[in-house]
């Protein structure tokens, strides 16, 4: 498998990244690279066996259902770009 | 042509737990803005989600009342897109391993009972609040919400019509509730739907293209919606057009449906399991605990009032459809399990109509379950007929005191004492032969007439059934 141009600066653009045409060509470039390794995995026997969700063979912890934050809003907001009437604001957007 | 609508839902339910799914902030509706945001509902550097066991347990709970497969071992995976609204990015959901696989769901619509498939249920986070008219140049975020813990309830593409849609909805909607997982409240947001919507010519077995209808908030522009929907496409299609696959958006106020486009170019969301959290497993044991602790479902809530109280079909649903009306109609049984079907009238007729008219709901009755059951008991031992109860109910709801100080207070008991109803009987027939005559010579139609007539003079009091008895009695 390798990714065209054209599917790099798709993945580019869903991840808000912009690259210039000559990053655009080295992304690729690696990219491809890294699949072409990963690819050799494809040698290996995989029926039967479960796919691995995490590379620790452990379960995860649950927390009890008790509120324990306080109210630290201010504190957030003053490292915020802008804030108004207790929001954060951000450039409009329409939907 | 003719043409077959298929629906699919996507409901959306919020958990009721205190706090977040993955952080102890409180989910409390209604709060100043941001003031319930913490760091990881922030998705500030060097946060960890950390999931919490009840928001495990009520989707557990769910699955078992569905009768869904629970996945004992199922994954968090980051479902990834930009909106100002989802701070880190991406949305923490299940994607390859839910935790409810396939359940089903009964529904009755127009007396036919039809099964909806349920795909799966699963759990994920909700995102923040954007607000786009505070300010003119910016858009406004409220992240309160961010990090509530969210069920997302996918059907099969079962259903037929905006109706079944509606009925199914409600039923999930009513489940919920019974089982005490998502308080249900659509205005706040709790419980929200979205319709995939398609046609295609009736006979064919090949679904059309669907669209994704969003941000419809009541039971009623549900139906509204997916009609226009259908409408829109049947148009398109008739014209020789075609669908196209895309997310619309209702907008009730201008009631039309229109295209979110800068939904579409997002629709990648590039899902993998998320390395902060490790794979969920729910023993055996926790399974047990959670089903031991169901309670009564709706169904089986349903063919127990059918079995036990000689319900009809029809009156055991309508009372089951909703929790808080069974509970109401249970707690009138206390002691009273033999009226059970008068009760049953009342409940469904006097009293919904009296709450219909007021815009109340059943549990801000202005008269008790107790306070009616005590008024059904004096119409089943015969104090005062139906049609006088009427009246004490009014009084009832009036505030006028319960059903036995009313029926004292205005002297409303009913006349049982035979010798007082045949002087009655015998004043009617007397004050009135012509209509004797009309009777004895066939006119057996009459015979409400003299009723009438002898109910009037006392005041609706007479017990129908003796003076039924007593005039054919007296009139043959």
């Amino acid at each position: 498998m390798s990714l065209s141009e054209q599917q790099v600066s798709q993945i580019a653009y869903l991840a808000r990244l912009s690259l210039s045409d000559s990053e655009l060509k080295d992304n690729t470039k690696d990219l491809n690279a890294i699949l072409g390794l990963a690819e050799q995995l494809g040698a290996i026997e995989t029926d039967g066996i479960e796919p691995m969700a995490h590379p620790l063979h452990m379960t995860q912890r649950l927390r009890a259902d008790v509120v324990t934050e306080v109210d630290q809003s201010e504190l957030f907001q003053s490292i915020a770009p802008n804030v108004g009437n207790h929001h954060y604001l951000v450039p409009t957007v329409i939907e | 042509m003719e043409w077959e609508t298929v629906i699919g839902l996507e409901i959306h339910a919020q958990l009721s737990t205190k706090s977040k799914i993955f952080s102890s902030a409180s989910t409390l509706f209604g709060q100043a803005p941001n003031s319930q945001a913490c760091a990881v509902d922030l998705g500030l550097p060097g946060v960890l989600p950390v999931l919490n066991v009840e928001a495990v347990n009520k989707a557990i709970k769910f699955g078992l009342a569905v009768g869904a497969h629970i996945n004992q071992r199922n994954i968090f995976d980051r479902k990834n897109y930009f909106y100002p609204d989802l701070p880190k990015g991406y949305q923490i959901s299940q994607m390859d391993i839910p935790i409810v696989g396939e359940g089903e769901i009964e529904i009755t619509v127009d007396g036919e009972v039809k099964i909806v498939g349920i795909t799966r249920a699963h759990l994920e986070e909700d995102a923040g609040k954007s607000v786009h008219d505070m300010f003119n140049e910016y858009t406004a975020v409220d992240l309160n919400r961010a990090g509530t813990p969210l069920l997302e309830i996918v059907s099969e593409p079962d259903m037929r019509s905006a109706k079944e849609a509606v009925t199914y909805a409600k039923k999930i909607h009513s489940l919920l509730q019974y089982i005490g997982i998502c308080d249900g409240n659509m205005q706040e947001g709790s419980f929200r739907c979205d319709a995939n919507v398609s046609i295609r010519p009736i006979g064919q077995e090949e679904l059309g293209t669907r669209a994704e209808l969003k941000n419809i908030n009541s039971f009623k522009f549900l139906e509204r919606a997916i009609n226009l929907e259908v409408e829109r496409q049947q148009d398109i299609l008739e014209e020789g057009g075609s669908v196209a696959q895309e997310t619309r958006l209702y907008d009730a106020v201008k009631h039309e449906t229109r295209s979110m486009r800068s939904k579409e170019e997002a629709n990648d969301y590039r899902y993998f399991p998320d390395p902060d959290l490790l794979p969920v497993e729910i023993s055996n044991e926790l399974m047990a605990s959670i089903k031991a602790s169901l309670p009564e479902l709706p169904v089986e809530k349903k063919a127990r009032f059918i079995a036990q109280l000689g319900l009809n079909e029809y009156d055991a649903d309508v009372l089951t459809s909703q929790k808080s009306l069974a509970d109401y109609f249970e707690a009138t049984l206390e002691d009273n399990e033999k009226n059970a079907k008068l009760c049953a009238n009342w409940v469904m007729g006097e009293l919904s109509a009296l709450l219909n008219k007021n815009q109340l709901e059943i549990d801000q009755s202005l008269v008790s379950p107790q306070a009616l059951s005590l008024l059904v008991t004096r119409i089943g031992d015969d104090t005062i007929s139906g049609k006088i109860a009427k009246d004490v109910f009014k009084a009832m709801w009036e505030g006028e005191g319960s059903a036995d100080e009313i029926i004292k207070s205005k002297g409303l008991k009913q006349m049982t004492d035979t010798g007082e109803i045949e002087a009655i009987v015998d004043d009617t027939i007397a004050n009135n032969t012509a209509q004797v005559e009309q009777f004895k010579s066939g006119n057996e139609k009459i015979l409400g007439f003299f009723v009438g007539q002898a109910m009037k003079a006392t005041q609706g009091k007479a017990n129908p059934k003796l003076l039924n008895e007593l005039l054919r009695k007296k009139l043959s």
